[in-house]
């Protein structure tokens, strides 16, 4: 074989960051297209050449569900602490402020006031780019206080979630706002009060274990991951192959764990007309 | 014996080997024979006490997961009488790591659920090691429903590594049987008690643990992830669990100096497994400790009660 080995160094693509104007064009995260941004928009998101769904920034998620300019913050103040000391590979006080800088935030949870085709909202989203959107003791309170506020001023509760789940850095805190999310939803459907759960790519473990699969109405997005444990960890479980598909919204929708996927275009469309109803006569 | 030896308990065991071989060597009843074995068990009590005194958060995490550790069932068998099991979600089937059923304390009838992780390979196996499925959690609320309506309190038994992985497990929803357990035990009319008699894993734990009181036994563990876990996904190296274990903060006085956890049930020196009935007589006399004073209170303010004490708990800043 030794007639066809090569001598030079193999031809390699060149793999180096593109630096581009992101204004304009965006990478594909999947198979590295470069997307003009115009048509990226055209296509809610999802990449021409591989389907791949980008994972939408905050005020992308904003523009396709609330009307513009509507959104009003609440509850920006509250910020995450380190009540453990936590250190892994990086001391959690490092990484929070590391999180706080990059997104401007102090908390994985941005939520307040905004409305849908004139409607009257209380709403909320975990950013997957502030710690993968896991759900430490700031971001739990959010979650209750927005909740408290919608029984207050009598306002319907969606909650947007892309998420890893729980907090791991926050131990014990962060499974108790499994509960206390949870029981401040209690709370929310004994008011007659609707709670519309938006499940984006991926929605994992103690979020989805606890309010991101409460809806009276769920919604995912087409093909986002949505899980209680996650596949690599029920590979090591059965060792066996997982089927295609496995834990896609189209398998959750099929399983019956959620109510419909809806397009991205359509979020604000279909949360409308589904207000109007659970809004009553 | 050996084989469910913890490492710590090692130079323990050698001690007391070493003492029994004495008694009944040939000059055991001699002056000097007795003298020696004296002073070898004042010895032991002090290396006992040095040794349990002295545990690591990756020791406790051990004694919590001993195999001779007394399990739900253990419990359901000794604190109390005239046990009724009932089976089964009434959707899919009967779940076999969740043990529910009637049963009375100290003159008490309560609903008791509990996680039953099996002694012996074929019980583990029959049990699914303590993991149960969505049909676990739907079954475990079915029954804390019914105590709702005959106005019985409802006492859970935590222990469980974790809710099962398993393809079955995420077609059937496991994620939502969960998450509406926590929405419904907080708003459920009894009062409930629940114990963590082993593992505390994670959500699988806390499927059954929203609760009026929570209580742990002196050796056993409550956190977010396993330290197994958080060492494969935090450090990226499974070789770190016992750092991850000390970082978790997973231990009975770690979480009552937090707030999390009401009550600490002290075990005999050892640990569960040593003393059995030591243990058994304790967590008797502190639930229906605790149930007393939690049936005194009607219904709406136990459920208040219950919301703000989980309400409360997280450390965030302002």
């Amino acid at each position: 074989m030794g007639w066809f080995s090569r001598k030079n160094k193999p031809v390699k693509a060149d793999n180096s960051p593109v630096d581009i104007n992101k204004e304009v064009w965006r990478k594909c995260d999947n198979c590295g297209e470069i997307i003009w941004l115009k048509t990226l928009i055209e296509t809610e998101y999802v990449c021409g050449k591989c389907g791949y769904h980008f994972r939408l920034t905050f005020s992308e998620k904003i523009r396709f569900i609330l009307d513009e300019d509507s959104f009003r913050e609440l509850f920006a103040t509250v910020g995450t602490e380190d009540p453990l000391d936590f250190k892994d590979s990086l001391p959690y006080k490092k990484r929070i402020a590391k999180a706080e800088s990059q997104n401007n935030q102090r908390s994985a949870f941005i939520c307040g006031e905004g409305r849908i085709d004139g409607k009257d909202v209380a709403i909320g989203f975990l950013n997957f780019e502030f710690m993968g959107g896991s759900l430490g003791s700031a971001e739990g309170e959010k979650i209750a206080r927005l909740i408290e506020h919608a029984i207050e001023n009598r306002r319907p509760v969606i909650i947007v979630s892309s998420s890893g789940g729980a907090r791991m850095q926050e131990s014990i805190f962060s499974l108790m706002q499994m509960a206390k999310t949870s029981a401040a939803l209690a709370l929310l459907d004994r008011e007659g009060l609707p709670y519309i759960s938006i499940l984006l790519d991926p929605t994992t473990g103690g979020v989805t274990a606890s309010f991101a699969m409460l809806g009276d109405i769920n919604i995912a997005e087409p093909n986002a991951l949505i899980c209680f444990a996650g596949p690599r960890v029920i590979q090591q479980t059965i060792k066996q192959e997982l089927p295609e598909g496995f834990q896609k919204s189209e398998f959750l929708l099929e399983h019956g764990m959620i109510d419909m996927i809806v397009k991205r275009k359509d979020f604000k469309s279909t949360l409308s007309k589904l207000l109007e109803y659970l809004n009553g006569n | 014996m050996a084989f469910n030896e913890l490492p710590f308990e090692k130079p323990i065991n050698e001690l007391k080997k070493m003492i029994n071989e004495m008694r009944s060597a040939a000059d055991a009843e001699l002056p000097s024979g007795k003298a020696k074995i004296a002073r070898l068990e004042k010895k032991l009590s002090a290396l006992i006490e040095s040794t349990y005194k002295n545990l690591s958060a990756w020791d406790i995490v051990m004694i919590s997961r001993h195999p001779q550790r007394p399990y739900a069932m253990d419990y359901i068998n000794n604190i109390g009488d005239n046990f009724i099991e009932l089976h089964g979600d009434r959707g899919f089937k009967d779940d076999t790591a969740l043990i529910g059923g009637l049963l009375e304390v100290g003159g008490i009838k309560l609903m008791v659920i509990g996680q039953e992780k099996g002694r012996g390979t074929d019980e583990k196996i029959y049990r699914n090691f303590g993991m149960a499925h969505p049909e676990g959690y739907r079954k475990a609320l079915r029954l804390m429903k019914m105590a709702e309506k005959f106005k019985l309190p409802v006492l859970c038994l935590i222990d469980t590594s974790g809710a099962y992985p398993g393809l079955g497990a995420e077609e059937r929803g496991q994620a939502e049987a969960i998450a509406r357990n926590l929405r419904e035990m907080s708003v459920l009319r009894t009062p409930s008690v629940s114990i963590v008699i082993g593992e505390g894993g994670s959500g699988g734990a806390l499927g059954i643990g929203v609760t009026d009181r929570i209580l742990m036994l002196q050796y056993s563990t409550y956190s977010v992830i396993s330290p197994e876990g958080c060492a494969s996904i935090l450090f990226r190296d499974a070789s770190k669990a016992e750092t991850s274990a000390k970082s978790l903060k997973l231990t009975s006085s770690d979480l009552i100096h937090f707030g999390i956890i009401d009550r600490i049930i002290e075990e005999p020196i050892g640990g569960a497994h040593n003393n059995p009935h030591e243990i058994f007589a304790s967590v008797k006399s502190a639930l229906i400790e605790e149930l007393g004073a939690l049936m005194k209170l009607p219904p709406n303010i136990l459920t208040k009660k219950r919301f703000n004490k989980f309400r409360k708990m997280g450390v965030y800043n302002e």
